[in-house]
């Protein structure tokens, strides 16, 4: 691998993070403050569409953002009115809003533009498109012969969507809301101690609204990005679970802003995979090494947990053990050589396999592979005044 | 009409829930400078009273006048604005804060939080020179004991510049000697001039340190007196509206046979931290074994490994015979098949099932008795309920319904329903956590004198409780417990609460001598 495709890897990585890195942060927001919020999916979704379907109107990419936003909000609204106002089931009430989205932008939009739930392709200027960076390179074949610190500069730095920037800067923009003001203070103390804060005199209520409405925003940019700088235009389900990855990553970042980050590279990473090395070649036996040896790693580690971890692991390992064996005995029987033979033959990775990476994953870091996530004491539940 | 006027004054309050009147027409002064006790019973609308105070509820009709003000306290805010500070049973603190962040939370100067902190560092230095209210400012509260979150609390309202402080029950989770010393921070915060109101239903602390004390009864407030005025069984007396028993009635015990041997039992949590350190001790039959010890030092989790849902390692023998302490057969039915009977530390949520009725409720746990089994699969419910009714009336549950969900009834009738529950199996050992927690005088006799009478019809008994009254006033023996470890045993009539609050508070025994 040259440096130059380690390079455009990682610049996808930061591509694919952008969306998981804002939804993960307005779960943060949002779970710090006490509200679970499963309906970033949906959040998302309903931004994506309106942002692409009012860019496409306005011809102003962002008017089609402020509307994404918009949308984004009011959905948070009523998941807040749902769990703060009355108290509901926080998990409930944010299905519903998956729901409520996964339908309602394919029947509009198929009401609206009548091509099959899509929006029509985006013209340039109603999308956010690349800034190129002074100096920097545009032109693939330039950049592949270009010295490796220009490369760095023309791919990497530079060339990403406005929303990238700001995206990024979201973190330590978080990290200083959470840490070093009065309304971070209060936000992580409602999340974790609600009557604490009730008792202090502030309104648990607006507090929880705020952070449900940051979350709303945070949401609404992800969306918008979606469908008017990766992709120029809204296709149905287009957020492809990025939501609930999300809230994997959310997990695995033990609610932090930093560490959010890191989760989100991580699996931008794996997305980049995914999409660069679609027929990635190897040899039979790397696979099974490779496979079999994660399995192994997963069962032992699998035995000394709960039973829940024993179930979620051990089924892990045995899918892999039996993609490794089919593998095997698929290229053996295929070419008509012998067991051993087979071992050496080089063949293309099941893409499924590769394209399954970012969801296994998902479900190691759920089944607590990654040490112990203490999640706010107060997650969940509704504040109710004891008598 | 005195010159001075009262810190605190309120007129005709009345709150009402539903069709529960907490507070009837209340009326009470208090002057500045000292400190006021009110005392009654459980629901007696103490707490009621002290939320309207600060903030936490709107009374339905009445005044509160505040250094003879006229103040409206719709919230919190208002209540903390009028230099009222209030620390509850329950800290209401963030727990993965430090104490400096909890002290500002809620009363920071400006958006952004470094000087905020850096004021708070400073006024925290100078409150503690004040009034010997040492705390590091930095330590994370579930760093820190009880004791110093308590201090925490008080500093908060003291950082809020309150005069008025009302503490609720605050010293039902400390060692005696904490609460000796919470009592030196009142006096002196009482001497610079603060007015205190303490709730408790602690009838030695309000002899202790209150100069007035007001004696609430079912929403009403009965009377206020002098606290050199009156005495304990007549503070009692007010409180229940009868003359009570205060201390148990019991003639001395007979013990026999060894029914509970416990050896070497040990504890490791899932986080390495060991909760028993070789626990060993035994319970005879006919004799009431107390084990004293400020909750979460190994207490809770030796009921829990012999109630049969904790795992531990060692031995432990029923009547000769070991138990399952792994397996299969170490689960809490085996145990009650065994003969254990079990009442809970936490009555509402492992003695009972709120939301069941009270026939359920006194089933749960021996369900599978053939006497409740009309076939091999259904339930006899005439069964349950003509049960559950003889049970209900011979331990005088009110209201005697047994088709009232539990968390219908009063605490100390839902502890009835467990006691008669677990008693009315007539089991060897009957293990008995908190039985009176959260219940009322009257009840506490009541389930007091069924403890003593089981002991005498020949069971051995282990009780464990925080009250070190309790401890003392139904034990034949009492063992201390202090960071999972026994600390020694001692006979009532051989040892005093200082004694044994010293044992509690981790000192040995070589050190009391």
């Amino acid at each position: 691998m040259d440096f130059f495709t380690i390079v455009q890897l990682g610049d996808a990585s930061v591509r694919m993070a952008i969306p998981l890195l804002l939804a993960c942060l307005a779960g943060l927001f949002s779970e710090r403050a006490g509200i679970f919020d499963i309906g970033l999916e949906g959040k998302m979704l309903a931004a994506a569409f309106l942002s692409a379907a009012v860019s496409l109107a306005s011809g102003n990419v962002w008017v089609g953002l402020l509307a994404g936003i918009g949308i984004s909000i009011t959905l948070s609204i009523i998941h807040g009115l749902a769990s703060i106002t009355f108290r509901g089931n926080q998990l409930i009430s944010g299905v519903a809003i998956n729901f409520f989205a996964a339908g309602l932008t394919v029947v509009i939009a198929q009401g609206w533009f009548a091509q099959g739930g899509r929006t029509p392709s985006l013209p340039k200027d109603a999308r956010f498109n690349g800034l190129d960076f002074p100096g920097a390179l545009t032109r693939v074949r330039d950049k592949m012969q270009a010295s490796p610190g220009m490369q760095f500069y023309s791919e990497f730095v530079s060339g990403h969507s406005i929303l990238v920037y700001l995206g990024l800067l979201t973190v330590p923009l978080s990290w200083w809301i959470l840490y070093r003001t009065r309304f971070g203070l209060r936000l992580r103390a409602v999340g974790e101690a609600p009557e604490a804060v009730d008792t202090a005199g502030i309104s648990v209520v607006r507090l929880r609204y705020s952070a449900v409405i940051i979350a709303g925003i945070l949401c609404g940019i992800a969306g918008a990005y979606l469908s008017t700088a990766v992709q120029a235009g809204f296709t149905k389900d287009m957020t492809a679970n990025r939501g609930f990855i999300a809230l994997a990553a959310l997990i695995f970042a033990k609610w932090r802003p930093w560490y959010a980050l890191g989760a989100c590279l991580l699996f931008g990473l794996f997305f980049a995979i995914d999409n660069r090395f679609q027929n990635i070649q190897l040899q039979v036996i790397w696979i099974m090494v490779l496979l079999v040896g994660s399995a192994a790693v997963m069962t032992v580690y699998a035995l000394r947990r709960e039973k829940i971890d024993v179930l979620v692991l051990g089924g892990l390992s045995v899918v892999l053990a039996a993609i490794a064996l089919v593998t095997w005995f698929g290229t053996a029987s295929g070419e008509g050589i012998g067991m051993i033979a087979a071992l050496w033959e080089t063949v293309k990775v099941p893409s499924q396999l590769i394209q399954s990476l970012p969801y296994l994953f998902v479900v190691i870091v759920l089944a607590g592979f990654v040490g112990k996530a203490i999640p706010p004491r107060a997650g969940g539940q509704p504040y109710v005044k004891e008598r | 009409m005195s010159e001075i006027a009262p810190a605190i004054e309120l007129v005709g309050i009345s709150k009402a829930f539903g069709p529960v009147q907490a507070n009837k027409d209340i009326s009470i002064r208090v002057m500045p400078g000292t400190i006021h006790g009110i005392i009654g019973e459980n629901g007696a609308g103490k707490s009621t009273l002290m939320s309207i105070l600060y903030g936490f509820y709107k009374a339905d009709a009445g005044e509160i006048f505040i250094s003879g003000q006229k103040t409206v306290i719709p919230d919190s805010q208002a209540a903390i604005a009028a230099g009222i500070g209030m620390v509850f049973q329950h800290f209401k603190l963030v727990q993965n804060f430090s104490v400096l962040e909890n002290v500002v939370l809620g009363a920071e100067d400006g958006a952004l939080l470094r000087p905020s902190l850096a004021k708070a560092r400073k006024q925290l230095k100078s409150l503690a020179e004040e009034y010997e209210l040492n705390v590091d400012p930095d330590a994370i509260i579930q760093d820190i004991g009880v004791g110093m979150q308590q201090r925490v609390e008080i500093l908060k309202a003291l950082y809020r510049q309150a005069d008025i402080l009302i503490l609720d029950e605050p010293t039902g989770v400390l060692t005696p000697a904490e609460a000796d010393q919470l009592f030196r921070i009142l006096g002196r915060l009482k001497e610079e001039g603060k007015t205190i109101i303490l709730i408790t239903h602690k009838l030695r602390e309000i002899m202790d340190i209150t100069d007035t004390v007001s004696v609430m009864r079912r929403g009403e407030m009965t009377s206020t007196v002098k606290t050199s005025e009156t005495n304990p069984a007549d503070l009692a007396e007010r409180m229940v509206g009868r003359k009570v028993l205060l201390r148990v009635d019991k003639v001395p015990a007979q013990p026999k046979d060894v029914i509970l041997e416990v050896k070497d039992l040990n504890i490791t949590d899932e986080k390495g931290v060991h909760r028993l350190k070789g626990v060993s001790f035994n319970v005879r039959a006919g004799e009431i074994l107390g084990i004293a010890g400020v909750s979460g030092n190994g207490q809770s989790e030796l009921l829990e490994v012999l109630g049969g849902y904790e795992k531990a390692t060692g031995e432990i023998l029923l009547n000769g015979e070991a138990i399952d302490l792994t397996g299969a057969f170490s689960d809490g039915q085996s145990r009650r098949a065994r003969g254990i009977a079990h009442v809970p530390e936490d009555r509402q949520h492992e003695g009972l099932i709120m939301d069941f009725t009270a026939a359920e409720n006194t089933a749960f746990g021996y369900h599978h008795d053939p006497k409740y089994q009309r076939n091999r699969l259904l339930m006899d419910n005439a069964a349950i309920m003509k049960d559950a009714q003889e049970k209900m009336d011979r331990f005088d549950v009110r209201p005697p319904n047994p088709m009232l969900a539990a968390k219908n009834f009063s605490g100390g009738n839902q502890q009835k329903v467990v006691v008669a529950r677990e008693i009315e199996r007539d089991p060897d050992l009957l293990l008995v956590g908190q039985p009176t927690r959260g219940v009322d005088i009257g009840a506490i006799e009541f389930i007091h004198q069924q403890i003593v009478a089981l002991r005498d019809a020949g069971k051995a008994i282990l009780l464990v409780s925080v009250e070190l009254d309790e401890i003392m006033g139904l034990s034949d023996r009492i063992a201390v417990m202090f960071d999972g470890q026994i600390m020694g045993e001692r006979l009532p009539a051989e040892t005093d609460e200082k004694e044994l609050g010293l044992m509690m508070a981790g000192v040995t025994d070589g050190e009391t001598a």
